[in-house]
């Protein structure tokens, strides 16, 4: 018999209208599962009283009739998201003791449809990560394990992708620069999706890369990303890059219907040095969707090799300038000065201290890349380029492609500590697949397929027209039908 | 390209971050190692492509000028490290 913590949120909504559990009991199940979890690192500030009030609250709305899709569900948050009077801190140094006066435009709309926020959840310091690794809080450990070496839950997005893999809770939030939804998901077995750029406001979620940066949602199931896609969309004035556009019924979409799509495969994703269980799983995925009645069509997206490359070039300018903000003067750490010491002083010390080394090891390219004498060479250069890495996806749509698909990353969960400790590029490549989705403003979602033969979860990703999230899904979820996938961690925690 | 001991140390400097004499050589061969991962897009034909502003083409939404906030004094210097009488309080300047 499984405990209500391990339910989906489809499970958890049926029962909590049927009256056959309080948001109350739920809440308190996931609430005992986030205790027992500690040896995850997942939950790094825990709210046990927001929840129950919240859960309450949520009761009250449900003997009402009045209960949205999220009312009483338990979610995780991922610390980048400021929520009011909780620790928000990105997973830094610099923001310790920082408690947003305000709450993000994404819990808003949570809290608002009945959502229930068990507390903040562990990732790499201000989203730059693959690995969890550069956390203030530790890394956060994959609930998969196969010896005796612990796990990376991948990055940014780790400590959600821990949590929901665990089942410490229902579901949880993410946010995806270069992969930071899809990539996590991959390593744990569950299902993330990156939204288009501009479908979920960015408003009052600690920014990385403003142009990359969007939320989404990481669930056990497709249908669930559906719902709680759902629930965080839609258009929001407090941030301007936000669209104005309606948000569809994504559960609605999910119809199993993929007869007649076009799905592309690009050829330039054949890697060189790519497992051969990889490349497997991925025919396999073809092979699903070709008997789902969809045709698989080879397509070119010419410009694949040169994603990475521009992306850190264009995601660390765009942090030096967003992290220019943590100076000691508004929020956060203020190093202790000794005598003499002025302003710059205070400045200079305080980010030394405050930021971890991954962080300053970008602003300082990010300052390198806009400085005087190289803005043309590199940043320009490069967003030349991320102009034609999105002009091959438009031509790709534009020939009839309705979804595109790939590996979601080139492994399965490597071990802490064993990947780009002599050299940060090595760390880079996790997110070769998913980078390209990000500099296009593409929705991506990543799929559990299988297990690799040690054991662990492979993911396939498919990629989406911009706004098309509902249709995405749909392919989603015949892939989800037709690979089956159910196993679960077994639990050591 | 690659990054010398001096310029490690400008861009430090610009960036705002301490960094100690003896951190820089290693600073100046981690920031050539990815300098020189970026060289590819030197390979990138580019002549005639506008550089990228915005993924959706999108005319970014005015508002009326008006005031939409205030009078949260309190809130905003809540979090501030160092507050004194309604301002946040700093080391001395003087030129």
């Amino acid at each position: 018999m499984t405990t209500p913590n391990s339910w989906t949120i489809k499970a958890a909504r049926a029962a909590l209208r049927k009256g056959e559990i309080s948001a109350v009991d739920l809440t308190m199940s996931c609430l005992t599962a986030m205790d027992a979890g500690d040896g995850l690192n997942a939950f790094v500030h825990k709210t046990p009283q927001i929840a129950l009030e919240q859960a309450r609250a949520a009761d009250a709305r449900l003997k009402a009739g009045d209960a949205p899709a999220m009312c009483g569900i338990p979610l995780g948050i991922k610390d980048v998201f400021c929520t009011k009077g909780v620790p928000s801190q990105a997973a830094s140094n610099i923001l310790r003791g920082f408690k947003p006066e305000y709450e993000s435009t994404v819990t808003t709309k949570l809290f608002e449809a009945g959502a229930v926020m068990l507390g903040k959840l562990n990732m790499d310091e201000f989203a730059m990560g693959s690995s969890n690794e550069s956390s203030c809080y530790g890394p956060a450990v994959s609930p998969w394990k196969i010896d005796a070496r612990q796990l990376t839950a991948g990055g940014s997005s780790g400590g959600s992708a821990a949590a929901v893999a665990a089942d410490l809770c229902l579901a949880a939030t993410g946010t995806d620069t270069g992969g930071s939804i899809r990539q996590p998901a991959a390593f744990t077995g569950i299902v993330g999706i990156k939204p288009t750029y501009g479908r979920v406001s960015r408003w009052g979620v600690i920014a990385y890369a403003s142009s990359l940066d969007q939320a989404g949602p990481m669930t056990k199931s497709v249908r669930d990303a559906a719902i709680f896609l759902q629930a965080m969309s839609g258009h929001d004035a407090k941030d301007s890059t936000s669209a104005d556009l309606p948000v569809p019924d994504f559960e609605a979409a999910l119809t199993g219907d993929i007869r007649g799509k076009r799905i592309g495969i690009p050829r330039e994703c054949r890697l060189d040095g790519i497992p051969a269980e990889i490349d497997a799983l991925w025919q396999k995925g073809m092979e699903m969707l070709r008997d789902a009645g969809a045709e698989i069509v080879d397509i070119s997206l010419p410009h694949t090799k040169y994603a990475l490359p521009a992306y850190y070039v264009i995601a660390p300018a765009e942090a030096s300038s967003n992290l220019a903000r943590y100076d000691g003067v508004r929020y956060g750490h203020r190093a202790k000065l000794s005598q003499g010491d002025g302003i710059t002083e205070m400045y200079e010390k305080t980010r030394a201290e405050g930021f971890g080394p991954e962080v300053q090891r970008r602003i300082m390219i990010g300052t390198y890349v806009l400085s005087a004498g190289f803005y043309d060479a590199y940043y320009n250069r490069a967003r030349k380029v991320r102009a034609l890495i999105k002009r091959d996806f438009e031509q790709a749509f534009a020939a009839g492609i309705d979804c595109i698909l790939t590996p979601t990353t080139p492994s399965s969960a490597f071990g802490l500590g064993e990947m780009g400790s002599t050299d940060p590029v090595e760390m880079y490549l996790n997110d070769v697949f998913t980078i390209t989705v990000n500099l296009a403003g593409l929705p991506g979602v990543a799929v559990p397929v299988g297990l690799d033969h040690k054991g662990l979860p492979l993911g396939l990703q498919l990629i989406g027209r911009p706004w098309e999230e509902g249709d995405l899904l749909n392919h989603a979820y015949v892939l989800e039908r037709a690979a089956g996938f159910v196993s679960k961690p077994e639990k050591w925690w | 390209m690659s990054i010398d001991i001096d310029t490690a140390r400008k861009v430090a400097k610009l960036a705002r971050i301490r960094e100690e004499e003896a951190a820089l050589p290693d600073l100046a061969r981690e920031l050539s190692r990815i300098l020189g991962f970026m060289q590819q897009l030197n390979e990138v034909d580019v002549s005639g492509v506008e550089p990228m502003v915005s993924v959706t083409p999108m005319r970014l939404k005015r508002r009326a000028d008006v005031v939409t906030d205030g009078n949260i004094q309190a809130q905003v210097l809540k979090n501030a490290p160092d507050a004194r009488e309604g301002f946040f309080a700093v080391p001395k300047v003087v030129e």
